[in-house]
């Protein structure tokens, strides 16, 4: 009967590589989730079989607390909370790792059934990177959900605290392991609580904007630790849907970070992201600013050919999602071409941006990534910016003096007129200057994004009637 | 339960470079899907929580296996949840008129 669990482990195994296959397409993605969640499934209903079967109905009814949970918090979280929802999914999944490789160093001790490794390389890394995940994921969650503040919390020697604790780990890791099971369960517990803290002190310096960075981080650790936890319960499965979610984590991490031309230690030491230490870089905005009111905006829309839409955080801030949708259904109807330009970065997770205009009804058709779209620009009639700051930034392409210099941009001021559409002339996440607001062919027009993206409409309206 | 730790290696390994392989091609577009949708997968350690529960010695190891259990289960279920939703959301063609989003 073991054979039978072996072989569903296997298809299961199968089923998650075939699932994510398809996270290829926007088509058939749906159906590669739903193809990896029957996986799990499958796996879950051979659980059993070999296994002493103890306290069977409590481990059950904890279970469906748990899935009721979170189908619960699935349910009802915003699409513009997907990055704290993800963070704190994420932080759940190390933990139960850690928790489950220390569950077996101590069961080992106390001479349990199964035959648990005990302890071992792979247990106490497990417990030492679920814990870390755990950590940083908790410090990640309360920033993305605004329960504590999102700037860049620092502190003299943090760096030196930070490479202490983790020598510190890494040497009671190291004499546990030596000490052998039963010995040195202390140390393993001290180890996991140890972990978490360095999650908590890794991520606290990490500023709003890098949040694409350290949630793709987190995430490949967390895989990696449900990987290792795979050698400590001798389950390939566990191996194989813990490499992929490494894998897919690691990605993610390099190419945000190099959309934002950042190494990852750089994310991870610099405390950067949140403004504070935004190089000051000297020349407040040279040249004057052009404002401009919604009629004229609105009137160069609507006979435009080519519009590029530029959406940045001020528009997931201002929930002007649906107010776009709309904007660009009038425009559609007028027969202009509209499209969105979307930055790797936009957002607070990767890929964010695209789910927020997904909600609002926005088809994925018109949603052009940052290779695709630059080439757009210079054909464009109108690049409108929404809420974007840094990333459209030409000091990135031609000041090598400015602290952003070398970050891929989308290249707005290559449009024939750029509307910005902005609260107030405050800089960025970076807190760098930007010359394309002060460009001849630049129009600024104040407000909110919501209020601003109103008012077009309105005008728009009045035009067709 | 006994497989040979290098056989393990090998698993991780090869799991590792299919990984990477797929996963370079999933376009921007779909990042967010993709990770919480990974972020579902690695929620199997549920899987190997129940089986700690089902096999702890004791009080304290049963404690430390339930709450595993409790987590890995929210952190699946959450996780494919969230993802279907978003991915429901995707469409292609003319804006069907906002009728088909909820809150």
């Amino acid at each position: 009967m073991v054979e039978l669990r072996e072989a569903v482990d296997i298809v299961a195994a199968v089923l998650y590589i075939v699932g994510v296959m398809r996270l290829r397409t926007p088509a058939t993605a749906r159906s590669g989730n739903l193809i990896a969640a029957v996986g799990m499934v499958l796996v879950l209903a051979v659980t059993w079989i070999g296994q002493p079967a103890s306290n069977l109905l409590l481990i059950v009814i904890v279970a469906a607390a748990g899935a009721a949970v979170g189908i619960w918090a699935g349910r009802g979280v915003a699409v513009t909370a997907m990055p704290q929802m993800v963070a704190l999914l994420n932080g759940m999944g190390g933990g139960a790792a850690a928790l489950v490789a220390l569950e077996q160093v101590l069961a080992a001790t106390a001479g349990g059934a199964g035959a648990p490794v005990g302890l071992s390389l792979p247990a106490v890394f497990t417990v030492l990177c679920g814990a870390f995940s755990l950590g940083g994921s908790a410090i990640a969650f309360l920033k993305l959900q605004e329960l504590m503040t999102g700037r860049p919390i620092t502190f003299g020697g943090q760096h030196v605290v930070n490479a202490l604790v983790l020598l510190v780990l890494a040497v009671a890791g190291v004499w546990a392991i030596a000490l052998g099971t039963g010995a040195a369960d202390g140390l393993v517990v001290a180890v996991a609580v140890g972990g978490a803290l360095l999650g908590v002190l890794v991520v606290l310096p990490v500023g709003g904007a890098d949040m694409p960075v350290i949630i793709s981080l987190l995430n490949a650790l967390t895989g990696l630790a449900v990987a290792i936890s795979g050698f400590v319960l001798s389950s390939a499965v566990l191996i194989v849907a813990g490499a992929l979610v490494g894998a897919s984590g690691f990605i993610l991490t390099q190419l945000m970070a190099k959309a934002m031309h950042r190494s990852i230690g750089n994310v991870l030491f610099a405390g950067f992201g949140g403004g504070s230490q935004g190089a000051a870089a000297g020349s407040a905005a040279e040249g004057t600013v052009h404002p401009t009111q919604a009629d004229e905006v609105a009137m160069m829309l609507a006979y435009a050919q080519l519009v590029v839409i530029v959406p940045g955080s001020g528009l997931a801030v201002a929930r002007a999602q649906q107010e776009v949708r709309e904007l660009m259904d009038l425009l559609v109807a007028r027969g202009v071409d509209v499209r969105f330009a979307i930055h790797p970065v936009a957002g607070r997770m990767p890929g964010h941006m695209n789910v927020i205009l997904a909600e609002a009804n926005v088809p994925y058709d018109r949603l052009y990534e940052m290779e695709r779209i630059n080439s757009d620009f210079p054909r464009a009639d109108v690049a409108l910016v929404i809420g974007a700051n840094d990333v459209t930034n030409p000091a990135a392409r031609n000041d090598p003096g400015s602290p952003i210099y070398g970050m891929p941009i989308l290249d707005v001021d290559k449009a024939h007129t750029v509307v910005v559409c902005k609260r107030s002339m405050a800089s960025g996440f970076a807190g760098v200057d930007n010359p394309l607001f002060t460009m001849d062919k630049t129009l600024m027009l104040f407000g909110d994004a919501r209020a601003t993206v109103l008012a077009l409409i309105g005008q728009l309206k009045e035009m067709a009637a | 339960m006994s497989i040979d730790p290098l056989q393990l290696v090998f698993v991780f390994v090869l799991a590792g470079f299919v990984g990477f392989q797929l996963i370079s091609r999933v376009p921007p577009v779909l990042h967010t899907p993709l990770m919480s949708a990974t972020n579902a997968i690695h929620g199997i350690v549920f899987v190997a929580a129940i089986v700690a529960a089902s096999s702890a010695p004791g009080p304290l190891t049963f404690g430390l296996a339930l709450a595993a259990t409790f987590l890995g289960a929210a952190n699946v279920v959450g996780g494919f949840v969230v993802t279907d939703r978003m991915l429901e959301m995707f469409h292609t063609g003319p804006a069907a008129g906002g009728q088909d989003h909820r809150g």
